[in-house]
């Protein structure tokens, strides 16, 4: 177990080098000049413009730029952004709460409802629900979010008025920040109506961000079932006499959650990138919307740090589904 | 970690127990559109900046006045220019307040070293604070301050005298601007000595109608009205901005009362908004142009009946229609109507095809030419879709034999490359920056602007002259006249083709008192009250 972590941990470092590289020449490759930018339809001097590229060392040439970028890297220094003038670090650090806040509650509402309807469409093979709950799954994987959220919106905040229509807490709250996290926060300083407020505005961007890898989970797990259900194993658990729930979900389910897993774990990237439309739609102060609005300004610092720190997050985040892996499936660990 | 958890096992426990609402008085709350860049407006150019810091925040020398171009009194209560319009003489308002903070409580009242301060930094490269936070002041520099401020001085506590290179007619205008906000220099010492000088550039303390009470980055900016502010009290107790960024989600939290005012509207939103009798849809003339500005350092494009004939050929009407969705007022001159100086007397350019082809036949290009139409990527109040605009006049250009070939590129790539006169035509735009037809006039039309935001490449001395005249000369009346025939120049020599205007819309709730729309597209709240 020792050696396959290890093997694993050594193939992050090529990984790491990897992404620093394409965020830098992602950013690097869309055209276009932050100072440019920044002076508009004014226009800005030669001589002026020629200063802050300097200013920033912008002007040395790519490869200059990024070896520096990279020693910085290395150093723990991501650069501080050129519109707020504050550590890139600093900022993602404080909009990550909320991100992670955000794709927790949509992976809880994806796992808690995707489990369990693949679960009974696989058992219930063929028939109405397992027919209209992939039916359903397949909308759901192709619903463009921003459509998608926008009816939400439309028919839970504007029509029915039963959740609010986007932040993190009702405005004429405040609640001092703790811990990034606004439900640990509105706990913290025992504010019940902040609390429920924190909810309540949770709920439509949670399932908007969910709806995708509840789609996916859903369908995993129906197929896995499947062909689990078909092996000998489980005919002589049947045979034994054991309950049909017991044989499902004692001796089914064990074996068919490791592809569930997997899948779980490479969702964590499609979630921070669902986020990235999630959180401009119903205004999450999270890293996505940051992401945007740095890329929009060509704030090459920020959006080459965010990416790299993006990244290493996913990459930790799919090591542990190995990992876990590995305790779930002992074979797997037996075979490293 | 135990301690951390039994204050949340109380949380959770005190959690089903009531607490009372934060605010109960008068808050007002406005969906913005977008972040701050940052806390000090000296330091940016974004209205959306200017929205958080210099508007509720600060005060300037002078102001202009609510919802109007008008200058008015600020810090300064009267003021005198020499008689060769060198020298600016102000007299400060005594017993104005500065903002006390946790880190700051001011011990004297705003003088005239507030007012050194605030300029030096930004003129003096050598100034303890020119380097702080960047160091780059890049509206200060584009109205051609360091060009055009000689000295400051303090004559005493409550007089300072500018002293000017040259006379500059619009210095009054520039001076009720957002760069020129008013900074507390003891805050600055204070700041400076605890050895975080860029603090007063994160935690603004300024003089204005509201103080900053918190902000959390892209999600809300609190506001709590200044119980000393100089001109009376704000009627709003707190000021909460709200950020979120999309336009449909904006208009769906107006609806839904989570917001009194929204910043700019989807043109689509507009007839609904109408019809919603819980919103008052108020609307401006914006104080913007947009237009396609002709390369005339470029073939055809030197020879004026080419341009002419152009500007006949193209239906405005029918761009106003579908480009600007009937928010939009046909452009006859370069400045909008709404600015002094405006020549209502001068006419347009008919649409007449027919006309247009006999034009282009006489400057023997009867048989058409090829020309690149350059459309800008980005939507601006001044051009909501330059795509379709161009496609429209790529369209009406063909019926008299000029084929357009449409250009595009990224935004910052388009100003670059226009800036180099690239182009052969180009559509553009302007927003005043200070109500001055010069802030048009020069810095669109002017032979200093060559090479710069004068992107017809357009330098043509009796037009020059006159505005050049009209920089130097304080009576506003005989300025007026200047501009006029400068009007005039502009419309026969037709380096561009004036376009629209387009109409500001900006819609509140109803229980919202006194909204006025600002010419210069920012949203100020001072004034402003919300029925209870």
């Amino acid at each position: 177990m020792m050696a396959f972590l290890l093997r694993r941990l050594g193939l992050l470092i090529p990984t790491f080098l990897g992404v620093t590289l394409i965020a830098f020449a992602l950013i690097h490759l869309i055209p276009g000049d932050p100072i440019m930018l920044m002076a508009g339809e004014r226009g800005i001097s030669a001589e002026r413009h020629a200063q802050l590229l300097a200013a920033y060392g912008f002007d040395q040439p790519l490869w200059q730029q990024y070896l520096v970028y990279i020693g910085q890297v290395l150093r723990g220094n991501l650069g501080t952004s050129i519109i707020s003038r504050q550590p890139v670090l600093h900022e993602f650090l404080t909009l990550f709460p909320a991100t992670i806040e955000l794709s927790l509650c949509a992976m809880l509402f994806a796992v808690a409802i995707g489990i369990p309807a693949g679960i009974l469409a696989a058992v219930k093979r063929s028939t109405f629900f397992d027919h209209a709950a992939m039916g359903v799954s397949l909308t759901g994987y192709s619903m463009p979010i921003f459509w998608w959220a926008l009816l939400l919106i439309l028919l839970f905040s504007v029509n029915l008025g039963w959740t609010p229509v986007s932040g993190r807490i009702s405005v004429m709250l405040w609640v001092e920040p703790v811990t990034g996290f606004m439900l640990l926060d509105t706990l913290l300083a025992g504010d019940s109506e902040a609390f429920v407020s924190a909810l309540r505005h949770l709920i439509l961007p949670a399932v908007v961000l969910g709806t995708i890898p509840l789609a996916v989970i859903a369908r995993m797990t129906r197929s896995a079932m499947l062909e689990v259900i078909r092996e000998d194993y489980i005919r002589v658990a049947r045979a034994k006499g054991l309950s049909p729930l017991r044989v499902i979900y004692v001796h089914a389910l064990r074996n068919a959650l490791m592809p569930v897993v997997t899948v779980i774990g490479l969702q964590v990237g499609t979630l921070l990138a669902g986020a990235i439309l999630t959180e401009t739609i119903f205004a999450w102060p999270g890293v996505g919307k940051w992401l945007i609005d740095s890329i929009q300004r060509r704030d090459y610092p920020a959006v080459q740090g965010g990416i790299l720190l993006v990244a290493s997050i996913v990459m930790l985040v799919n090591l542990m589904v190995d990992v876990l892996y590995g305790l779930i499936n002992p074979r797997i660990r037996h075979a490293h | 970690m135990a301690q951390r958890l039994k204050k949340i096992l109380i949380g959770m426990a005190l959690a089903s127990l009531s607490a009372g609402p934060a605010y109960a008085a008068k808050t007002l709350v406005f969906c913005s559109e977008g972040s701050p860049e940052g806390f000090n407006p000296q330091l940016y150019t974004a209205g959306t900046t200017f929205d958080a810091t210099s508007v509720p925040v600060f005060n300037r020398l002078l102001e202009f006045e609510r919802g109007a171009t008008t200058i008015v009194p600020g810090l300064a209560e009267r003021w005198e220019v020499s008689p060769d319009g060198l020298q600016y003489t102000f007299h400060l308002r005594k017993g104005v307040k500065f903002h006390a903070t946790a880190e700051f409580k001011p011990t004297r009242d705003f003088n005239a070293d507030d007012v050194l301060f605030s300029f030096l930094r930004q003129l003096d490269k050598n100034h303890p604070f020119h380097k702080i936070s960047g160091g780059s002041y890049e509206y200060f520099d584009s109205m051609s301050m360091p060009a055009l401020i000689k000295r400051i001085e303090k004559i005493d506590d409550h007089t300072v005298r500018f002293d000017l290179n040259r006379p500059e007619a619009p210095m009054l205008a520039n001076l009720a601007m957002d760069f020129a906000s008013i900074q507390s220099a003891e805050y600055a010492e204070a700041m400076l000595k605890a050895g975080k000088p860029e603090t007063i550039d994160l935690k603004p303390v300024g003089t204005g109608p509201f103080q900053l009470v918190a902000y959390q980055k892209d999600a809300v900016i609190r506001f709590k009205a200044n119980p000393d502010y100089w001109g009376g009290k704000a009627k709003l107790d707190n000021l909460v901005f709200t950020i979120t960024p999309d336009a449909s989600v904006r208009y769906a939290k107006l609806k839904a009362g989570e917001c009194h005012v929204m910043a700019y509207p989807n043109p689509a939103d507009l007839e609904a908004m109408r019809k919603d009798s819980a919103i008052s849809l108020l609307q401006k003339e914006g104080l913007n142009v947009g237009y396609l500005a002709f390369n005339v350092q470029k073939k055809p494009f030197d020879d004026v009946r080419v341009r002419r004939a152009l500007n006949l050929a193209v239906n405005k009407a029918a761009i106003i229609e579908a480009v600007y969705q009937g928010a939009g007022k046909a452009a006859k001159n370069p400045i909008p109507p709404t600015i002094w100086s405006y020549n209502d007397a001068v006419k347009d350019y008919p649409y007449d095809p027919e006309a247009a082809k006999k034009l282009l036949a006489e400057s023997s290009l009867k048989d058409g030419f090829e020309a690149d139409l350059w459309a800008m990527p980005v939507q601006r109040p001044y051009n909501p879709n330059a795509r379709r605009m161009a496609e429209m006049i790529q369209a009406d250009w063909a019926k008299v034999g000029v084929k357009a070939k449409i250009v595009s590129y990224e935004w910052g790539e388009y100003l670059k490359r226009a800036k180099a006169a690239e182009h052969q035509t180009a559509l553009f735009g302007w927003t005043g920056d200070n109500g001055d037809p010069d802030n048009f006039l020069a810095v669109l039309l002017g032979c200093d602007a060559v090479g710069g935001s004068n992107y017809a490449e357009w330098c043509d001395k009796p037009f020059d002259t006159l505005i050049q005249k009209a920089k130097v000369v304080a009576a506003v009346a005989e300025r007026t006249k200047l501009y006029e025939q400068a009007q005039v120049v502009f419309k026969e020599q037709a380096p561009w083709i004036t376009i629209a205007h387009s109409v500001t819309f900006q819609p509140v709730r109803k229980e919202v008192i006194d909204f006025r729309i600002d010419p210069f597209g920012k949203n100020n709240f001072y004034g402003v009250d919300l029925k209870q």
